[in-house]
């Protein structure tokens, strides 16, 4: 099968044993049911004992699988009515990023969201995800029209980054992303966040200044990738397992850290065996979550934003110190 | 082999159709679509809301056709139908051609405005029409769009403009260019009330007109395969001497540019602009 992982592999291999008894059975005039039994009851349990204690670095590998569900393939499953709406007015129409009007639970909403390709010419299209300045504009563009509207907005965060290259520096990558961190601030409707995939720095963050930030449990959030950051750590992009180990990048840290309100469950394995029961979870938090800040008006919503990114970060005071003066 | 060579052609007839099979075919019964060159029934294809059956050629509709096509039946109210130009710089001959257009058309100006409702949602609508004085913006488009913009923010219904125009006009100098600020003010006001204005650009969108109303929706959409810019092709190509790309101009170059939100067949149109006034219907409580 494509896309198999790596530590899943003794779940796969005896699988495929069990499938293969079953077929002699079937086709053989031995009995093996109750060998079959035992051996079903092995998988679950080598199941549970491998799903529910993954290692980051099992994460990372969930969270980049080819076939994991995108933003569209959600908004398709959450939402009706979706309208895309395409480019920044002003440079491109970046297909890295996609956005657009909806209803959802029949609530006019916006959404915007880092859309990957599920194919290679698709991901040519979409630059693999990663966003020029003109993505985030146009991000922006359907932001503020969402606050003209009083629409509530949600994003979906998968991204490896910013895009790094030439063109993108020339357009003001920088710039663009540090737009798009100040006026969300001050968007007067509730803005949630929802962390699909890999969230990947600066350029995730620049669709992520919410009221409410919620992540699958299997996609990470970090300042950089686990192979950037052991490169600069350690001159070795080859120990990006370890890194990811330090560095606290999966849902789990997040929220330990104070950053994330919500871990969506999900099904076992990962999100590609199941997107549509990967839906309705995903669907049941962003209920509760979108219910609890309409009860918020626009004022308290601004500051529950201000708020919120103000309490993160950690730090001490010392009594003796030296000082400039 | 040889044979080919040698041999001689056969003589070629041409049929001349008599006069009496000539009248057979009653003028305007066929239309030739003039990108795909191929003919069809002018009823069939005005059925087809005048979209190519082979080649998705939008032919260009006029105010009364397209507000046929676009608003639910009988759900159209004209203002301000009776409003027509001056000529207030005296410019010669200026009176005669609007008087000459006025008779072709039957349509005092190059926009049609009113209200109407799409899928039971009620607008104000404008309809610029290309075969009035090539939709060209004047005194009278510019005051009847206004007096729309305005009717709307009063009904705080949406505003909906479908344009189509070779930009200001000329006989009426600094006033038609003075017309782009007059729209664009009140959309301002419009829009800070709240209101929601779409912008529909067909084929031809250029000049002033684009540079003005035509891209300050909050949703600006186009037909497939219409012109629409600021600076005509040809004058750009003898400024900068240089040959532009084939599709410079067209509704899909300026989506890839970033200008458009979609790029909408005319077949889909009705309905895709239903979905979005659905969403931004000011309903009541619905369960939430």
């Amino acid at each position: 099968m494509v896309g198999e992982l790596e530590f899943e592999k003794p779940v796969i291999e005896l699988r495929k044993k069990i499938a293969e008894l079953k077929d002699f059975t079937m086709n053989a005039d031995v009995d093996l049911s109750s060998e079959i039994e035992k051996l079903e009851a092995r998988l679950e349990k080598l199941e549970s004992d491998i799903y529910d204690h993954m290692k980051p670095w099992d994460r990372v590998q969930i969270a980049r699988h080819p076939g994991r569900p995108t933003t569209l393939e959600y908004i398709s499953l959450l939402f009706t009515d979706f309208f895309e709406c395409h480019g920044d007015r002003t440079y491109g129409d970046d297909e890295a990023i996609v956005g657009g009007i909806a209803k959802y639970r029949g609530l006019p909403v916006t959404v915007i969201g880092h859309q990957r390709g599920k194919d290679t010419k698709e991901n040519i299209r979409r630059n693999f995800g990663m966003p020029h300045p003109e993505g985030y504009r146009k991000a922006l563009r359907l932001m503020k029209q969402a606050d003209k509207f009083r629409r509530p907005i949600i994003c979906f965060i998968d991204t490896k980054g910013a895009y790094p290259g030439k063109a993108a520096e020339e357009r003001g990558q920088s710039e663009a992303i540090a737009r798009n961190l100040f006026e969300m601030a001050s968007l007067k409707v509730p803005v949630i966040c929802i962390v699909i995939g890999e969230g990947g720095s600066g350029g995730a963050l620049a669709l992520g200044v919410g009221n409410h930030i919620h992540m699958l449990e299997n996609s990470t959030y970090s300042v950089i990738s686990p192979e950037g950051a052991a490169a600069i750590l350690w001159k070795d992009a080859g120990q990006a397992k370890k890194a990811a180990e330090s560095m606290k990048i999966t849902a789990p840290d997040l929220k330990e850290l104070g950053i994330v309100d919500e871990i969506i469950p999900e099904v076992k394995g990962g999100a590609h065996k199941d997107v549509k029961a990967q839906a309705e979870e995903m669907d049941a938090i962003l209920h509760k979550s979108l219910k609890e800040l309409r009860g918020l008006s626009e004022e308290q919503l601004v500051s529950h934003r201000y708020d919120k990114y103000k309490s993160i970060g950690e730090h001490s005071m010392i009594k003796e110190f030296i000082g400039v003066n | 082999m040889l044979k080919v060579f040698t041999k001689s052609k056969k003589k070629k007839y041409a049929t001349i159709p008599s006069e009496m099979a000539k009248h057979d075919v009653p003028e305007g019964i066929m239309t030739k679509c003039p990108n795909c060159k191929k003919i069809m029934y002018t009823k069939e294809l005005v059925k087809n809301l005048k979209v190519c059956f082979h080649c998705q050629y939008h032919h260009s509709m006029n105010s009364k056709e397209r507000l046929a096509s676009f608003l639910d039946e009988n759900s159209f109210e004209e203002l301000n139908a009776g409003m027509i130009s001056e000529n207030p710089l005296n410019f010669p001959g200026y009176l005669e051609k609007l008087e000459k257009d006025r008779k072709k058309t039957e349509i005092n100006e190059a926009v049609v405005t009113g209200q109407g409702t799409v899928d039971g949602h009620p607008i104000v609508v404008a309809v610029m029409d290309s075969t009035f004085r090539m939709g060209s913006m004047g005194s009278v488009v510019g005051e009847k769009i206004t007096l729309a913009i305005e009717k709307a923010d009063e009904l705080s219904v949406p505003f909906i403009i479908f344009t189509a125009s070779g930009g200001a006009r000329m006989q009426e100098g600094v006033l038609s260019l003075m017309q782009m600020a007059k729209t664009s003010v009140a959309l301002k006001r419009f829009s800070d009330n709240g209101g929601l204005i779409i912008s529909i650009m067909t084929h031809p969108t250029t000049g002033g007109v684009s540079a003005s109303f035509a891209s300050l929706g909050d949703y600006n959409l186009a037909e497939p395969g219409a012109l629409i810019g600021f600076a005509g092709r040809r004058i750009i190509e003898q400024t900068i001497r240089e040959e532009l790309p084939e599709d410079f101009q067209t509704s899909e170059f300026l989506m890839k540019h970033g200008q458009l939100d979609a790029v909408i067949s005319r077949i889909e149109l009705k309905e895709k602009i239903a979905t979005i006034l659905s969403i931004h219907q000011q309903g009541g409580d619905i369960g939430w």
